[in-house]
């Protein structure tokens, strides 16, 4: 017997009361959308920023090497992309478009068509992330009624920069990933 | 060894287990706070756990959907009955893909499993790339927390395993220089490895995809930089449908750390054009704890580690003490059914207080466990119970002259007796305590007196 065909009928072997899915109530949000993303974000270690500001940033050249996947800052793209994402190791920054965001939490969701490469929100040394203020939810469920059975082969949901307290519990933004992200409401 | 004498040995540092106890309450603090901010917490927590309920009734007709939506999406299902062959699986790959040197993120499936000993005896370099993990990988140790990985190591400990495998500055323990020299350590890791492995926090039947929650991102880094991505799951791990994931991720996070959510949250569907996802189903004992009606609710676990945080043994032992993959409480029901003989101290290490259930967010009634496995640890081994105070405390009660008698006697003894004595290595309840002052009447006289 293959061991599936043999895990499969030790689970079988098992008398189980049937036990119902419990049907998951609508959980409103209460409190404005905006100010709330806002503070999850800020929690969560990264900002918001203005386009000004970020406009600014970009022309003070801090930024060696940038990708721009919105056309609003194109000019800026100083780097070719090519299928390979260990091109993107020294990468500077990189400006991306969000899905939609999450109140509660300061989630953005992303899918493969917003990324293109998939390692590019966590190989780029600095990520922004730029999101209309209409497409905000209010928590997790809405979130996912949004999102549906639509289909991507890779999803994520980023609330933040990448971080670690794995030292005596003191926060350190930038383990591995983005050490900072930036979103940008237009 | 067992688990009274293992915390002994953690609580020789005074001061460093003190830290731990207050870091860990500090933790659970923040966990009180954030889920005091979600006006329907209670709801979610109930939620969960009629959805594992659910997906234990229905395990098997789960795990086939997954297997047929994965395959469609062109993922490799694999199926593995025990660790063996869940080892032996992972290193099938890595030989064909000829593959000497793999990158992992955190998974406390493949530490179950013992995976990295199995394959670095193979040939196989792995590096553990989660920050935590990394440490205790350097110190040849184990994680003594699933979360927390390195929570029972000072900064000073850090500095001193770094400064001889990254060579950084001796006696520099900033948090922040020594993170920033992990970071180009497995940068480099990460661009040069083949296959990287992840373990899964939750698979969804409905859509045939995996879930994986991390703070630091190296799962990913990992993931989309390598040819194959293999990830190891423990059947229990499965939830039916996507929608699911808003009750969970709302939970996950707030109960093991008190943010609001992980920074990343990925949902591997399918493979990019040109690599190659794997996923390896593993059972190692669980169906055999399904089997086990009072102990099937412990497979609803979804690895958080707020009971850990919460429990007063846990924060004064160490995850060590367990000598177990998973400790603190959670562990304690857990590994009992995976080696009842080596596990048997472990039900003990409890005061039942009941806080691990009180905070866990699937409601599994850890401290009722616990008590059930006593049940059957001392049915299963009579000689646990029959030490020999217990067998002259059975004696005494029987009694009512004896317990008056000795009763009397002890009063006495030990007003007079030495602490030398009181706090011997004979009285259990003198280690690491005061007793309480002595009354000096017994509750029977003082009624006699007053209730007449």
């Amino acid at each position: 017997m293959s061991s599936r065909d043999l895990i499969l009928s030790k689970i079988k072997a098992v008398p189980l009361a049937a036990k119902k899915l419990p049907i998951i109530p609508e959980f409103e949000f209460e409190g404005d959308l905006k100010a709330r993303f806002i503070a999850s974000i800020q929690a969560n270690k990264g900002e918001v920023i203005s386009k000004a500001d970020l406009l600014g940033l970009l022309a003070s050249g801090v930024f060696e090497k940038v990708y721009s996947r919105i056309e609003d800052f194109s000019s800026f793209t100083n780097i070719r992309i090519t299928e390979d994402a260990h091109q993107l190791n020294d990468l500077n920054l990189a400006i991306i478009r969000g899905q939609f965001g999450v109140a509660e939490n300061g989630a953005i969701w992303l899918e493969d068509q917003d990324m293109g490469l998939r390692a590019l929100p966590f190989i780029t040394e600095h990520l922004v992330i730029v999101l209309d203020s209409a497409n905000l939810v209010g928590n997790m469920h809405q979130a996912y009624d949004m999102i549906g059975l639509q289909e991507s082969g890779f999803g994520l949901f980023l609330a933040g920069p990448s971080k670690t307290a794995d030292i005596e519990q003191s926060l350190v933004i930038g383990a591995h990933g983005a050490k900072s992200l930036r979103v940008v409401f237009m | 060894m067992s688990h009274p004498i293992q915390a002994a040995e953690f609580l020789q540092d005074q001061a460093k287990s003190k830290w731990h106890d207050e870091t860990l309450w500090f933790v659970r603090d923040k966990r009180d706070k954030i889920s005091k901010s979600v006006p329907e917490w209670e709801n979610l927590r109930d939620l969960a756990s009629q959805i594992k309920d659910n997906v234990l009734a229905n395990l098997g007709s789960y795990l086939e959907e997954f297997e047929k939506n994965a395959k469609a999406n062109n993922i490799h299902v694999h199926w593995a009955k025990d660790s063996e062959e869940h080892n032996r699986i992972v290193l099938g790959i890595l030989k064909e893909k000829r593959c000497k040197a793999i990158v992992k993120s955190k998974s406390i499936l493949t530490e179950e499993c013992h995976l990295n000993p199995y394959l670095e005896k193979n040939g196989i370099e792995v590096v553990d790339t989660d920050l935590g993990e990394r440490i205790v990988q350097f110190l040849n140790q184990a994680p003594s927390h699933i979360v927390l990985p390195a929570i029972h190591l000072k900064k000073r400990d850090i500095s001193e395993i770094f400064h001889e495998k990254l060579h950084t500055e001796k006696g520099n323990e900033d948090p922040d220089y020594l993170t920033h020299a992990a970071r180009i350590h497995l940068r480099e890791k990460f661009l040069s490895a083949k296959v990287a492995i992840t373990g899964v926090n939750f698979g969804v039947a409905e859509t045939g995809e995996f879930v994986v929650c991390t703070n630091e991102g190296n799962a990913d880094m990992g993931v989309h930089l390598a040819d194959v991505h293999i990830a190891c799951m423990g059947i229990e791990k499965i939830i039916p449908k996507r929608a699911h994931l808003g009750v969970f991720l709302r939970l996950l996070a707030r109960s093991a750390t008190g943010q609001s959510v992980t920074n990343y949250t990925s949902h591997f569907r399918s493979p990019s054009p040109g690599k190659e996802i794997h996923i390896v189903l593993v059972d190692n004992g669980r169906t055999a704890q399904l089997a086990r009606p009072k102990f099937k609710n412990s497979l609803k676990c979804i690895r958080c580690g707020a009971c850990m945080n919460t429990c007063p043994i846990y924060r004064r032992s160490g995850g060590f003490s367990y000598e177990s993959t998973v400790p603190g409480p959670i562990g304690s029901i857990l590994s009992p059914g995976i080696d009842l003989q080596k596990h048997s101290s472990l039900p003990f290490a409890s005061t039942l207080c009941g806080s691990c259930t009180d905070v866990c967010p699937v409601k599994i009634n850890i401290h009722e466990q616990l008590y059930e496995w006593r049940q059957e640890i001392t049915k299963a081994q009579p000689d646990r119970a029959k030490s020999l105070a217990m067998k002259i405390a059975n004696g005494v009660f029987a009694v009512p002259f004896a317990y008056n008698l000795s009763g009397n006697m002890m009063r006495g003894a030990l007003k007079i007796l030495p602490d030398s004595i009181t706090y011997s290595g004979l009285n259990t309840w003198g280690k690491q305590r005061d007793l309480p002052e002595l009354p000096k009447e017994s509750f029977k006289d003082w009624y006699k007196k007053n209730r007449k």
